[in-house]
């Protein structure tokens, strides 16, 4: 979230698409509901379902899944041709002014540069022209034909009314009268926020689906602001935490990257990083990358990371693709190249798409390793259920370790929530039996692993044996030892560069913040973007201070928010140009003629001058980016792609099928279904009532929602002469359920063009462990593909055909 | 709000006085006495209280546990009770179906109690003791790597990567733990790494 839960009560229009919060974030979803009460907010929800938020929304509208880009360059194209434009915000906040090359262009539902052989895209026409001063060129006038304003224009050009309601199936006059509620708030003094999750990310282009209301959101001057943002409704408890920490393939804590082997060393790594500014004075933020990473390689391997061996440069792995992500993992097992695989706190069987490919990878692991507090269907893959696991275990030769691992009560340290606030807990129980912290585990693998290559030596040991392992007991580090690692210390004792007489921060002290991160080894600092959560002043994720001063919704004194405690990130662009606040009764930030003042800790240095120095100081332009140059794989601006398994064509190219440079390994090419075999579209979703696959071990949950259902419409079971409450079959092409029919009216057939197109509706709480009814969940059926840029898998649109099943499935 | 005395305590001890003075001023001065022999002590004043948040959303509302015991001090603690922490800016005591189930999330009968091991073709479990597992852990990761780990690439290039070996980091663990757990599956060389942030 660029905003928090709490600041969500100062807006005027919530927009809900891309997800269901007021059933899977109940308590969050308070604020709009405390929006509405009090500010006199609207809600209005987008989805292919009558869900429980859109039961208390102002105003609905369906969309059928996977059509979200039309929906959102349609709304765009609505605003510029209705004047809803927040011209200050968008001239002088964005890079509308700037001009891209003459090469650059989109025909036939692609950009220019494709590589159909490849599924890529020759990137090198989709950027800035540069002058001979080294400079991005602009016009702020916007009258250049070539400037991002009037390429986007043209591009979205195609985006009509009757376009909606022939792709999404979205009435016309619904569209319509959602376009005037979201263009009121490119006043100045009004604001809308967008709240979208799963809906939105789980979709072969789900990253442009983001782009598209992020650009909305820029061209009504809606980011940085009170009662603004995009915001990102995170579904897990700590999935931000593990994101900033960078527990995935190609991350280093803080958005470093992880090298790729054409960075063959320190230097070549750093000087693709560490963006120059692209337009003079600006701040580019990016610039202090090697004090960060030089800072994390301190973290990691202390003394045997020197400037002499490249910060050990050689120790960290070096990408030849670019992500080992759990796909392409998955592919690797199913191709017998995976031996070991540990599960900490994970379940796949569940969570992956085609869960036959799944269990058949798993089957091909020499061991599989699970830490868990419960037991988990991935620990029992190899386990005969029946029709819900009909597997052979005397064929999977696979060795399978289960390891109990304690659960939140019993464990202490900090969970980052969804608007960046770091939380810290404490333990009250003691972990049932024998379980342990994952600490302790983590801890007794890698010395024991460590003792092994003291004793007997082994392949490029150096990482392993000079892994830094300061911690009073090696064997359980706490977790203050390691959030303390996090916030970062002084190696040495650092002093001003302006000044060396004045000594900023001494040997051994924590570091004050980010700021005082050093390029030269003389700090270390696991993740900066944590910077200030524990420093000199102790724990400030452990802050309990309630108050609110004017009640402005920042709760800055409690918990610590990344980076430095600031509560609204961009929140610069919450002023004018001059530094004044667009709304004075939202006031986040102002200039007082020397420095930043105001409710939260200013997004830009305190002194940057207003007129000089522009507000989104990560981007080398210092503004935001409504064309995206070359930084995603899929275009620099969002077009419009169907699914994998679509009913209908792509209305611009007839010839793509999917996101066109999506990664497909053959295999799963071949086993995407067609809409002749299996003409009904699916999507899956959460229910308030259950976690994942956690809460049905619970009774309580399990008899709130204790059986596998799928949701259908009245026409559809019609139709197909499905009963309320009757067994189907629902199947695609890689798997069956059988499930329990929900008729009911949230959903209902959307007419597209002169398609009538069915949308079922597939839960994902249940499998066959825990207390609840054995069942399945959508993974049993979707594909395996996921994102073009970042690989998350297609969940919310598939095809499957359904059937009444005749008696009980049996088990 | 950082006051000695928290809202519950203060409210506990409120309840207990307007109780006992309201009786005493109906003159019911024997009545008083028989009731407070056989009113049960509020169950939950003897326990000790712990701040968390909820370990589903990412809303993460405040919660308070409730137990028989200070684990802090070292008690072999029993969580009695949770509920939503009043004092939360963002949930105000509130608490979702799943949230207000919490304790028996806790105290699932499917919860983990002893390392388990699944030989090849089994179709059981076997107990087995930590040392044991870890030790076999550790064995598998060392040879695995010896064998399959990549110095260099066809080019000659240092790379130092290991790919036969992947790991599922959890988005439901702390930060600290996140943070051990990243050092030692990179140290090894580790690429196939992930957490639920990809799906």
């Amino acid at each position: 979230m660029t905003n928090s839960w709490t600041d969500i009560k100062n807006t005027d229009l919530v927009i809900v698409m891309g997800g269901n919060a007021a059933e899977a974030h109940p308590c969050g979803f308070k604020w709009v509901t405390e929006a509405k009460a009090h500010r006199g907010a609207k809600l209005i929800v987008v989805d292919p379902r009558f869900t429980r938020t859109a039961a208390v929304s102002d105003y609905y509208a369906p969309i059928r899944p996977g059509s979200d880009i039309v929906f959102l360059m349609a709304m765009i194209r609505w605003m510029i041709e209705n004047d809803k434009v927040q011209w200050d915000y968008v001239k002088n906040y964005t890079n509308a002014a700037y001009i891209v090359k003459d090469e650059f262009g989109w025909s036939d539902g692609l950009f220019t540069g494709y590589d159909e052989e490849k599924r890529d895209y020759d990137k090198s026409s989709w950027d800035y022209v540069i002058g001979p001063d080294g400079f991005a060129e602009v016009d702020m006038t916007l009258q250049h034909p070539r400037c991002v304003w009037n390429l986007l224009k043209e591009h979205v050009s195609r985006y009509t009314p009757e376009l909606v309601e022939q792709v999404c199936g979205t009435p016309r006059d619904r569209f319509l009268h959602i376009a005037e509620m979201i263009g009121e708030c490119s006043s100045p003094t009004k604001t809308m926020t967008s709240m979208y999750a799963l809906g939105w990310t789980q979709h072969s282009k789900g990253s442009q689906n983001i782009r598209g209301m992020a650009m909305l959101q820029l061209i009504l001057g809606n980011i940085g602001v009170r009662g603004g943002g995009m915001n990102a409704l995170r579904g897990h408890s700590n999935i931000q935490g593990l994101t900033d920490i960078g527990l995935m393939s190609n991350l280093i804590p803080g958005y470093l990257a992880i090298p790729s082997e054409k960075e063959v060393d320190f230097t070549t790594y750093m000087s693709s990083r560490g963006n120059k500014p692209l337009r003079p004075g600006q701040t580019s933020y990016w610039q202090n990358y090697p004090k960060f990473m030089v800072s994390f390689m301190k973290a990691m391997w202390g003394d045997s990371a020197t400037a002499d061996n490249d910060w050990a440069y050689d120790y960290l792995p070096k990408l030849d693709v670019a992500n080992y992500d759990i796909l392409r993992m998955f592919e690797m097992m199913n191709n017998g190249q995976v031996n070991l695989y540990f599960c900490q706190g994970f379940n796949p069987l569940l969570s992956f798409p085609n869960r036959a490919k799944v269990t058949a990878a798993l089957s091909k692991l020499k061991m599989l390793v699970v830490m868990d507090p419960l037991e988990t269907e991935t620990a029992h893959f190899w386990q005969n259920h029946g029709i819900h696991n009909p597997v052979d275990s005397a064929a999977i030769q696979t060795e399978v370790l289960e390891l109990p691992s304690s659960c939140f009560a019993e464990d202490e340290g900090a969970l980052v929530n969804s608007g960046r606030w770091l939380q810290w807990h404490w333990a009250a129980g003691a972990p049932p039996g024998e379980a342990m912290h994952d600490t302790w585990i983590m801890a007794q693998i890698f010395l024991k692993v460590r003792e092994l290559y003291r004793t007997e030596g082994g392949a490029y040991a150096d990482p392993i044996l000079n892994l830094s392992w300061d911690y009073a007991d090696e064997n359980e580090p706490t977790p203050a030892e390691l959030a303390m690692e996090l916030n970062g210390r002084a190696l040495e004792d650092v002093y001003d560069p302006k000044d060396p007489t004045k000594l900023i921060v001494a040997k051994g002290k924590q570091l004050l913040n980010f700021s005082q991160v050093q390029g030269d080894g003389s700090t270390m600092s696991a993740c900066w973007i944590y910077g200030g959560c524990w420093n000199e002043d102790g724990n400030n994720m452990a802050r309990r201070d309630n108050n609110d001063p004017d009640e402005t919704g920042a709760f800055s004194n409690w918990a610590f928010s990344w980076p430095l405690n600031r509560r609204i990130l961009y929140n610069r662009a919450s002023a004018d140009l001059h530094g004044k606040p667009w709304d004075p009764s939202r006031k986040l930030l102002e200039w007082n003629g020397e420095k930043w003042t105001g409710y939260d800790v200013p997004d830009i240095s305190p002194t940057a001058k207003p007129e000089e120095v522009m507000p989104f100081i990560m981007n080398g332009e210092g503004v935001s980016r409504l064309f995206s140059r070359g930084l995603m794989r899929d275009g620099p601006f969002p077009t419009h792609m169907e699914p994998f398994e679509s009913p209908i064509a792509n209305v611009f190219n007839a010839e793509l099928r999917g996101n066109p440079v999506a990664r497909v390994f053959k295999d799963d090419f071949e086993q995407f279904g067609t809409s002749e075999e299996f003409p009904i579209v699916a999507t899956s979703y959460r229910l308030t009532e259950h976690f994942h696959f956690w809460t049905k071990h619970n009774k309580i949950n399990a008899s709130l929602q204790p059986e596998f259902f799928v949701e259908i419409s009245e026409q559809l079971a019609a139709e197909r002469g499905i009963k309320k409450g009757g067994w189907v079959r629902v199947w695609s092409k890689r798997g069956a359920v059988y499930a329990k029919a929900l008729v009911t009216k949230r959903l209902k057939p959307m007419q597209c063009g002169d398609q009538l197109v069915h949308v079922i509706g597939v839960p994902l709480h249940w499998g066959f462990m825990g207390a609840a009814r054995k069942g399945w969940g959508p993974n049993s059926m979707t594909p395996f593909v996921g994102d073009a840029n970042v690989e998350t898998p297609e969940f919310k649109a598939f095809l499957v055909n359904i059937e009444p099943s005749t008696g009980e499935a049996v088990s | 709000m950082n006051i000695d005395l928290s809202r519950r305590g203060f409210l506990r001890l409120a309840g207990a006085g307007v109780a006992a003075t309201s009786l005493g001023a109906m003159g019911f001065g024997d009545a008083q006495a028989a009731e407070e022999a056989h009113v049960r002590p509020f169950k939950l004043a003897t326990t000790t209280e712990t701040r968390n948040t909820c370990p589903y959303c990412s809303v993460a509302c405040g919660v308070i546990m409730y137990s028989r015991g200070d684990a802090k001090a070292g008690d072999k603690a029993q969580i009695l009770h949770i509920e939503g922490d009043a004092d939360h800016p963002t949930n105000r005591g509130t608490l979702c179906p799943k949230g207000a189930a919490l304790k028996d999330f806790v105290n699932a009968e499917t919860r983990l109690t002893r390392p388990r091991y699944r030989a090849a073709g089994g179709t059981e479990w076997q107990d087995i003791s930590w040392d044991d597992a870890l030790t076999k852990i550790a064995r598998a990761l060392k040879d695995d790597r010896d064998a399959n780990f990549v110095a260099q690439n066809e080019a000659g290039t240092t790379v130092n990567r290991w790919l036969t070996t992947g790991f599922l980091a959890a988005s439901a663990t702390t930060n600290e733990t996140a943070w051990l757990t990243y050092k030692v599956v990179r140290s090894m060389g580790i690429l196939g790494f992930d957490n639920q942030a990809r799906v």
